[in-house]
């Protein structure tokens, strides 16, 4: 009996250790070995050579030869990322960037989320696909076309001029203006998503509870609807928020050369002057800043959840 | 619940009675259609101060529509609301002084017990330490107060009640509405919950309306009940009232066992009801006055703890009395219930106290039978 037991058990952590063992080793193939590629390159100096840069580590001199090898890495390009301003102010304007987007982001999918979320429920299904529907174009294409909508020329202008509201067209394109409103599109269904899937769940008998205790339906949403929506909202807000940071599409299309970002900065690096090494330091560097904040707001989390338990 | 003085509780309360007296609650001609469909129909009903009411029938009889238009939640299409002599027409429900207890309980999940209970008192402004004070009342009386930290999904099922009744009075409401408030707990706890709310709305002076569809649960607590049937209220009475007199025969069939014997009115002494019973294949007299011609179609209605059983035959086998063969036999611990079979085909159910212990009983399967029963025992419905 005890032994059947145990091989029974022994069994099923087999099978457990079978069903982590494809997202692991996903994890594994797919982000921590290209991973830990960009890291290392990013501790090497640039070179006229293909790969641009040195040294390249290989078994080929034998160990001794590796260690050599390693010897050469250096943290020169991480140097250059503190000393040299445009780096660090780059990195400022994206979060800069990614934080005003993520408000805009949130006034605008939270009215959409809730109104689909009380929607009667025969149309919700249609109305969670008509929020997918953009997706079904590429990204790229969608950005495009706002170029056509928001240049001097475009169809935006011409509404306005048409209507008489103003003599000269505006000026958006190329401005931060732009950016933002390329932002908020592109990434509405991320916020809106999470918010009505929250907002769904939410039963409304707790909003009538609420209103026969003595509060008005306004008050009513911001003490019962707005902080059970939380988890959804801090869940859309980081789905939008990490992406925006590291945004290049949008301001390389959109934006003008005063906008600052980072995805800008990298794409530059990489590929018009070909600093693989210092590329991979200033990816390195996005990737801490958006990692550590979240790691530790988990934390928080986690603990206070423990702590009401 | 706790600490009050619970002494055997004998009241002589029957405004209902009384034509002097005003009603507190009282729905005037009331109709509430939702498209096509009539949820409450053309309805009246008065409810006194200080009553335990009860409204009882069974789901989509419009009960929970009644209530909630009291609530505030729902409007009526025609007709009025009043309460206290005041028209609730155009009142939103945040400034009703009715407080309801939900069926899901609708507490609030991200706040603690304690919040939850002062959510109504912060609501009205009153001072912080007024609301404090009145939250440890609330939670002395209910039992938690141990349990105040606590969030709803930290207790148990019967906690999460006393939270939202505790919750529902902490306002002290003019009306208290309770939405089949008993219906997740399990069956011992709802038995001795109802008598604890009984207690409870007479230590505290409030009206209560109680919306069921547990026939027990109302006769339990209430003071009145209504049955109500496709928006439409059949009978109002006590519930001794509604067991032994009903009006019809939904009342009857809907409230209780009972036997149900199709017949025709025949001339009878004053006083007196004779019913031709085609299907008994008797005559039966009930002390009652009906109206109906003899010869117009009626009911026999006897509940099953009225039909004495016997295997004599009894003095008067003419009147009140049948005969046939017992069919089944239900045993039920405290009771057993005999189903006899009639030579017509018919079938009537007779209830017995089971008052000693002996498994042998005196009456078996396919025994012969006689079923009597007095003349106060049963009666004719005319409907």
């Amino acid at each position: 009996m005890a032994a059947n037991v145990t091989s029974a058990n022994a069994r099923a952590s087999r099978l457990r250790w079978l069903v982590i063992a494809v997202p692991l080793a996903w994890m594994l193939i797919f982000f921590l070995i290209p991973f830990f590629n960009v890291l290392k390159i990013s501790f090497s100096t640039r070179a006229r050579a293909m790969p641009p840069y040195k040294p390249v580590l290989s078994m080929v001199d034998g160990i001794a030869g590796l260690f050599d090898k390693l010897q050469q890495l250096t943290i020169a390009n991480y140097l250059t990322l503190v000393a040299d301003s445009k780096y660090w102010l780059a990195y400022v304007s994206s979060v800069q960037i990614a934080l005003f987007s993520t408000v805009l982001i949130v006034l605008v999918a939270y009215p959409i989320a809730y109104g689909m979320a009380r929607a009667p429920r025969q149309w919700r299904t249609t109305l969670v696909m008509l929020v997918i529907l953009p997706f079904w174009t590429s990204f790229l294409i969608r950005v495009y076309a706002w170029i056509g909508i928001l240049s001097d020329e475009g169809l935006l202008n011409q509404v306005l001029m048409q209507l008489g509201l103003i003599d000269q067209p505006l000026r958006i394109l190329t401005t931060n203006w732009a950016v933002y409103i390329g932002i908020v599109y592109s990434y509405l269904p991320f916020m809106i998503l999470p918010l009505y899937a929250t907002l769904e769940k939410l039963d409304e008998t707790l909003l009538e509870a609420a209103e026969d205790l003595g509060c008005p339906p306004m008050k009513a949403f911001w003490t019962i609807t707005f902080p059970l929506s939380l988890p959804g909202l801090i869940a859309g807000c980081f789905l939008v928020f990490i992406p925006i940071t590291g945004e290049f599409v949008i301001p390389d299309l959109l934006g003008g050369s005063g906008t600052l970002m980072i995805g800008k900065t990298l794409w530059y690096e990489f590929f018009n002057n070909r600093n693989w090494p210092l590329a991979s330091a200033v990816a390195v560097v996005l990737l801490l800043l958006l990692v550590v904040p979240i790691v530790i707001f988990q934390n928080q989390q986690q603990k206070q959840a423990e702590k009401s338990r | 619940m706790a600490g009050m003085a619970i002494g055997p509780i004998r009241r002589s309360f029957a405004p209902w009675n009384d034509p002097e007296s005003k009603p507190f609650i009282e729905f005037r001609n009331v109709t509430r259609s939702f498209g096509d469909f009539t949820a409450v129909d053309d309805l009246s009903l008065k409810i006194y101060e200080r009553e335990f009411f009860a409204l009882l029938g069974p789901s989509g009889c419009g009960k929970t529509t009644l209530m909630r238009m009291l609530a505030g939640f729902d409007a009526p299409t025609r007709g009025d609301v009043l309460l206290d002599g005041q028209n609730l027409a155009g009142i939103p429900p945040y400034k009703r002084p009715t407080n309801m207890m939900f069926q899901s309980y609708a507490l609030f999940p991200h706040m603690t017990v304690w919040d939850n209970i002062a959510f109504g008192l912060k609501q009205d402004g009153m001072p912080k330490a007024d609301i404090a004070k009145r939250v440890e009342e609330m939670l002395h009386l209910v039992k938690l107060e141990t349990f105040a930290k606590r969030k709803p999904h930290q207790l148990s099922g019967g906690q999460r009640q006393r939270v939202a009744l505790a919750r529902s009075i902490a306002k002290k409401p003019k009306v208290l509405l309770l939405d089949e408030p008993l219906g997740a707990l399990d069956k011992k706890l709802r038995e001795e919950t109802q008598f604890e709310l009984t207690d409870l709305q007479v230590n505290l002076g409030m009206t209560f309306l109680i919306v069921t569809h547990d026939q027990e649960e109302a006769m339990t607590v209430a003071d009145r009940i209504a049955v109500m049937d496709r928006g439409k209220i059949i009978q109002v009475a006590t519930p001794a009232e509604i067991y032994e007199q009903p009006n019809s025969r939904y009342v009857a069939d809907f409230i209780g066992d009972i036997n149900i014997l199709e017949g025709r009115i025949a001339a009878g002494a004053d006083g007196v009801a004779r019913l031709e019973c085609v299907a008994a294949g008797a005559t039966v007299e009930t002390r009652q006055s009906i109206d109906g011609r003899p010869g117009d179609q009626a009911w026999f209605a006897i509940r099953p703890e009225k039909v004495r059983i016997s295997r004599e035959p009894p003095e008067n086998p003419g009147v009140n009395a049948v005969s046939g063969e017992v069919w089944d036999i239900g045993y039920l611990g405290d009771v057993s219930i005999y189903h006899v079979r009639l030579a017509s085909g018919a079938t009537i159910k007779a209830t017995i106290t089971n008052t000693t212990r002996l498994v042998e009983r005196p009456i078996s399967w396919e025994d012969k039978v006689w079923m009597t029963w007095s003349v106060d025992g049963g009666i004719v419905l005319t409907k």
